[in-house]
């Protein structure tokens, strides 16, 4: 479903992916953790075309978005980036527009659906996270956890084929982080492919089929969650090895 | 008491004249600005340095100077140093040239907020755009513009307020706006000569004229409210 080879990036002459390869297969929940600095948001940026890579390969679905460091034309880039979803770690709702509005505009402008389809598929997906009778409301009036879930519906309006989070919860409190993971959860239940870029520990260890751990542009340990965890590298890192 | 009277009806007649002449200018100024303050804000954010550097400078020496000294040098420059007076004689010629340098002027001031505005959109604004397939149009028309006007509302009613009262300035060069015309009865006009207080009345035009601009821009401002 996914496949990135050989990614490198660097910011100012400082390598931040060195050589970064990561294959997500359909139906496959990959957690990918590290330390702050260790390139893991950097990837999962890069895959979603808000960073541009230095060299490497990134296919998505069979089709490349960057060949060898060699980008497709701008048009292509956006088509083949729509088959991914991404979460943001502040949210990012358009603040001027309501719940409903969040979730249809780009259904209507970018995917041309019919404006009633795309309330009532939006309609459909605020259900599912648990906000059915928040449609109305502007981003300013809900809570943080409420303004996540919103985000991962307009994420899912699209119908991407990888939905990506980047550190989803690391701006909430930890009764809010509850009811976003438990959204992340349920979705994992569907056998949705998705990307989750976490410093929440008992959660990759819990929803994910695959753990990669990062360290300083690489990956240093990748595989099950429980052989991951228990590798001394990682142990280190979760403060879990004595 | 007799004589206020009786000068009164010619006075405000005056008056009148000369604020349809401070409004005209106000108004010109207004829709040659917005646009152009634009352009010229595009110009100071552009990646290509050159262009980006002469614009700052031009906007750094607009603003760094009296607008009454730019209105001067506009107006008589051409004429009496390039002997090619472009403006024209008499009150149009005035008003062409008050109208070029206000229009210069403020479009500096508005671009410095536009840019303001623009940039204070947050990126992850754009990068949520992006993430939806959004094209850099759609993401300016339907994400950026609206963030950005409700950022620019305030500074702009206060620029625009400031606009009234500086088309007075217009005066050095002796367009005929409302102070114009209240001066005329110092030195004698239609009969009425050493007469000060039509000169003092002016204020009461600007007052009611901000007033209602005031009143327009706070709805404006409320209206945009919706959202946070």
């Amino acid at each position: 479903m996914l496949n990135a080879n050989h990614l490198k990036k660097s910011f100012d002459g400082l390598g931040v992916l060195r050589d970064i390869s990561l294959q997500v297969n359909e139906g496959e929940v990959v957690a990918i953790i590290g330390k702050s600095g260790s390139g893991k948001s950097t990837l999962l940026r890069c895959l979603n075309n808000l960073e541009q890579v230095d060299g490497g390969t990134i296919e998505i679905d069979g089709q490349a978005l960057v060949k060898d460091g060699v980008y497709c034309p701008a048009r292509e880039q956006r088509a083949i980036c729509l088959k991914m979803g991404y979460v943001f770690q502040n949210f990012n709702l358009f603040p001027h527009m309501n719940v409903l509005r969040n979730l249809t505009e780009a259904q209507v402008c970018v995917l041309k659906r019919d404006k009633e389809k795309a309330a009532a598929y939006a309609r459909e997906l605020l259900k599912k996270v648990g906000l059915a009778d928040r449609e109305a409301a502007y981003p300013y009036q809900l809570s943080g956890g409420q303004q996540q879930r919103v985000a991962i519906a307009r994420a899912l309006a699209l119908d991407p084929e990888i939905l990506c989070f980047d550190e989803p919860t690391s701006a909430l409190d930890p009764l809010l982080t509850q009811e976003v993971l438990g959204v992340i959860r349920a979705l994992s239940k569907e056998k949705r492919t998705m990307i989750v870029v976490t410093h929440e520990m008992n959660f990759a260890r819990e929803v994910a089929d695959r753990v990669v751990f990062m360290e300083e542009g690489v990956i240093v340990a990748e595989g099950a969650p429980q052989e991951v965890f228990d590798s001394e590298k990682v142990k280190a890192f979760t403060g879990l090895g004595d | 008491m007799e004589l206020f009277l009786q000068q009164m009806p010619i006075v405000i007649n005056s008056l009148n004249v000369g604020f349809l002449q401070t409004l005209r200018l106000f108004f010109v100024t207004l829709l040659g600005a917005a646009p152009l303050g634009l352009v010229i804000a595009f110009g100071s954010m552009s990646k290509f340095k050159p262009l980006s550097i002469v614009t700052r400078v031009i906007v750094w020496i607009v603003r760094g100077s009296p607008l009454m000294i730019q209105l001067l040098i506009i107006y008589y420059f051409p004429g009496l140093v390039l002997h090619n007076p472009i403006w024209g004689g008499g009150e149009s010629g005035r008003f062409l040239a008050a109208s070029a340098a206000f229009i210069i002027n403020y479009a500096c001031y508005f671009s410095e907020i536009y840019r303001g505005g623009i940039q204070s959109v947050p990126v992850g604004q754009i990068e949520a755009g992006k993430v939806l397939g959004m094209t850099k149009g759609q993401i300016f028309w339907r994400i950026k513009l609206m963030q950005v006007v409700k950022a620019i509302v305030p500074p702009m009613s206060n620029e625009i307020i400031t606009l009234v009262k500086d088309t007075s300035l217009a005066r050095i060069i002796a367009l005929q706006e409302i102070i114009w015309a209240g001066q005329a009865f110092m030195k004698g006009s239609q009969g009425i000569s050493g007469a000060i207080w039509p000169m003092f009345f002016t204020g009461v035009y600007y007052l009611i004229f901000n007033g209602v601009l005031t009143l327009l821009l706070g709805w404006v401002e409320k209206k945009l409210n919706y959202y946070r």
